[in-house]
């Protein structure tokens, strides 16, 4: 295995993984997509390109992230070694730049002006609208108004940076429906705009696209275990919402056979409610935004509303690579439920002094419980996606730390459906 | 023969556009939506294109998301959709569904294939299915004798304008300007364009739509296609509408005036 992405999926046809993927677009987009992909496959064997990239993130988003070994968590995990990759210390305080940083450069290339981004948690959005900046382009940011309450925070962020945030209140207002939106977009301004897609799902070339821009989490941190504890890990663990943390990590792995790839999705108020994004437990094969994967969906087709506390992981659908993962047998996958996330969260908080993004509390989950299940001689390495600065103000709900009357109100004084 | 290309000839030989007009099932609810279909049939529209409605209509632009949001919290269901195929093919217009593809999937292609064929209908307009992903379909619209009509775009390069227009049959589906469906003030030249690049592709008759909502827009557009495509404009008539019985006057008079400027186009 070299340390190059490979450029098809592994599928029979270019932008598929087996059945999983493809291009269900309008027509009006085609056009658009294989630009990109003419684009995006040029700069992966551009030294230019690749140099420029690899400039900024040593330079700007602080690559390599580092990894963190945390004994007082692991007692919790039956003794197990978990390993932190410590994506939550990049600039902008999540993985979602290293794919933003990637896309601006290849806009730029596009020679297009305006980039738009859907956002849940509002970490992609913050990540565009900073690279935006960056890199002077006119930023848009989708964002459904259940999350610019919960997440409001990451609102202002956007804006101090720049970007238009455009609230979108239909449907159930969350990921979907600024994706949806984003798209509408899209379509009437495609000449100029590129669309920034925040996760490893969308039409082809994205869901490879993102990967590829991904998966240096993978390709550093394998390293870094190797050097540490002198052999690969066990385990590797990551949250999924749409997957791009998750497959950002998995690919470098993909080959190591012995290695067991965990990825764990929002159980939400458990899988045998409606209320959960665990589309691997309840979901099936089916379009939405332009691929072919596991969807939450009726006998309709009808797309059916997800929930997690964590707004990142709030999808009902997911990357198309990881379908195919799922049913090959090549990674599993488990739902966490919102309490057992949220249990994780307080948990490395208090141990390690370290605040973790709540769609990276359910990867801390997981490996609770994986931890206990492979005994005190596993290695586990978990991608610590983001940190938790976003999410202080649901947790204080969450665990009723502040007095009422000191939340930073006047934000969001509904932020919190559980209470 | 099943399909719409009996009735674009017979508006070519009468030397004029055909009129296509789209109503979502479902609004404002099913019957009303029927009954919306069937007085736009008796009011001068050719073929109608019923619409399922859809949780993510990513094309649609606020006036159909609107009337598709009411037409599935009313409960709204696929079957609802083939009895309004039914209805149509009885008041003696050819009925293209316009579906969103997941809808299809989860029916099942070759069941859906088959249960639209049994009601009359004359196949599938498919906004987020191109030809390339379409094989299932086509094959099983070829068993069923069905039209597939997929869209081409301003965007199009020649060697998709040659590759989709080879996929349809029935008609090509001209989006006449970059953007999702809704009533516009202009129809710009961008139409006209796409339909002269469109013709040296193929022979098959050329419907534009996107932004038509008056008889005068009607007759710019039909001097130069063969159909003209007309939903947001419609559907508003019963978001407005204060009863029942407005509603589907409004669709008659609206219908009866698009009618006219098929007519008046050459
Ligand atoms: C910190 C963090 N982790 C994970 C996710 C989920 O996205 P993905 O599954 O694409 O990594 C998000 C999305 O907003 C996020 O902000």
């Amino acid at each position: 295995m070299t340390d190059h992405p490979s450029s098809t999926g592994g599928g029979t046809r270019p932008g598929r993984f087996g059945s999983y993927g493809g291009r269900y677009v309008p027509e009006a987009l085609v056009a658009a997509l294989e630009q990109l992909d003419e684009a995006r496959l040029k700069a992966n064997i551009d030294p230019a390109f690749q140099g420029e990239l690899e400039r900024l993130h040593r330079t700007y988003t602080g690559r390599p992230s580092i990894i963190t070994e945390v004994p007082k968590f692991a007692q919790h995990a039956g003794g197990a070694r978990i390993l932190l990759k410590r994506e939550d210390l990049n600039h902008t305080g999540s993985h979602k730049l290293n794919n933003v940083l990637g896309q601006a450069l290849l806009t730029k290339r596009m020679g297009k002006t305006r980039i738009i981004a859907e956002t849940g948690a509002g970490q992609h959005g913050v990540a565009s609208a900073t690279a935006a900046a960056l890199m002077g382009l006119e930023c848009v940011v989708y964002m459904g108004t259940k999350d610019t309450q919960r997440q409001a925070l990451n609102v202002a962020r956007m804006r101090l940076l720049g970007a238009e945030v455009i609230p979108v209140s239909h449907g159930s207002a969350t990921l979907k429906d600024a994706i949806n939106e984003a798209m509408r977009d899209w379509v009437t301004n495609v000449e100029t705009t590129h669309y920034v897609i925040g996760t490893v799902t969308g039409p082809h070339p994205f869901p490879e696209m993102v990967r590829d821009f991904q998966r240096i989490i993978g390709v550093e941190a394998r390293a870094q275990v190797l050097d540490l504890v002198g052999r690969l890990p066990d385990v590797v663990c990551a949250c999924v919402g749409g997957g791009s943390n998750a497959m950002g990590i998995f690919h470098r792995f993909i080959d190591d056979e012995s290695v067991r790839l965990i990825g764990l999705e929002a159980g939400g108020e458990g899988v045998d409610t409606d209320k959960h994004a665990a589309r691997f437990s309840t979901g099936l094969p089916g379009v939405l935004h332009g691929a072919f994967t596991y969807v939450l969906q009726d006998e309709d087709g009808q797309t059916l509303e997800s929930h997690s506390v964590s707004a990142g992981l709030d999808y009902p659908s997911v990357g198309p690579e990881h379908s195919f993962l799922r049913d090959t047998g090549r990674a599993e996958y488990r739902p966490i439920t919102d309490t057992q996330a949220m249990d994780a969260f307080a948990l490395l908080c208090k141990t390690e002094g370290i605040i973790p993004a709540i769609e990276s509390a359910h990867a801390l989950a997981g490996a609770l419980e994986i931890g206990r299940e492979i005994g005190p001689e596993g290695v586990i390495l978990v991608n610590l996606s983001g940190r938790g600065d976003k999410d202080v103000d649901t947790a204080a709900r969450w665990f009723g730390v502040l007095e009422d009357g000191l939340h930073p109100d006047g934000l969001h004084p509904d932020g919190l459906e559980q209470q | 023969m099943n399909g719409v290309g009996a009735v674009l000839a017979k508006t070519k030989s009468e030397g004029r556009a055909a009129l296509v007009g789209y109503l979502p099932v479902g609004f404002p609810d099913v019957q009303g939506s029927i009954d919306a279909m069937v007085a736009m049939v008796q009011a001068g529209v050719d073929i109608v294109e019923v619409g399922v409605p859809y949780t993510d209509p990513l094309m649609d632009g606020p006036v159909i998301q609107h009337a598709a949001d009411v037409a599935l919290k009313g409960g709204t269901r696929l079957k609802d959709v083939f009895a309004a195929v039914r209805a149509v093919a009885d008041a003696g217009a050819p009925a293209l569904v316009m579906t969103y593809w997941n809808p299809v999937l989860r029916y099942g292609v070759d069941r859906f294939a088959d249960d639209l064929a049994k009601a009359g209908g004359a196949g599938l307009i498919t906004p987020d299915l191109i030809p390339d992903e379409g094989a299932e379909w086509i094959a099983a619209a070829e068993r069923n004798d069905l039209d597939r009509v997929f869209l081409v775009a301003p965007s199009s390069t020649p060697e998709r304008l040659r590759s989709t227009t080879l996929a349809c049959r029935g008609f090509v589906y001209a989006a006449s300007t970059m953007g999702v469906t809704g009533a516009r003030t202009t129809v710009g030249d961008a139409a006209e364009v796409l339909v002269t690049r469109t013709r040296l592709m193929t022979d098959t008759p050329i419907c534009v739509g996107l932004g038509v909502s008056t008889g005068a827009q009607a007759g710019q557009v039909a001097a130069f296609a063969d159909g003209v495509i007309v939903g947001s404009a419609l559907v508003r008539c019963l978001t407005d509408a204060a009863s029942r019985e407005d509603g589907l006057a409004a669709i008659r008079k609206l219908s009866a005036e698009l009618a006219a400027g098929v007519r008046a186009g050459r």
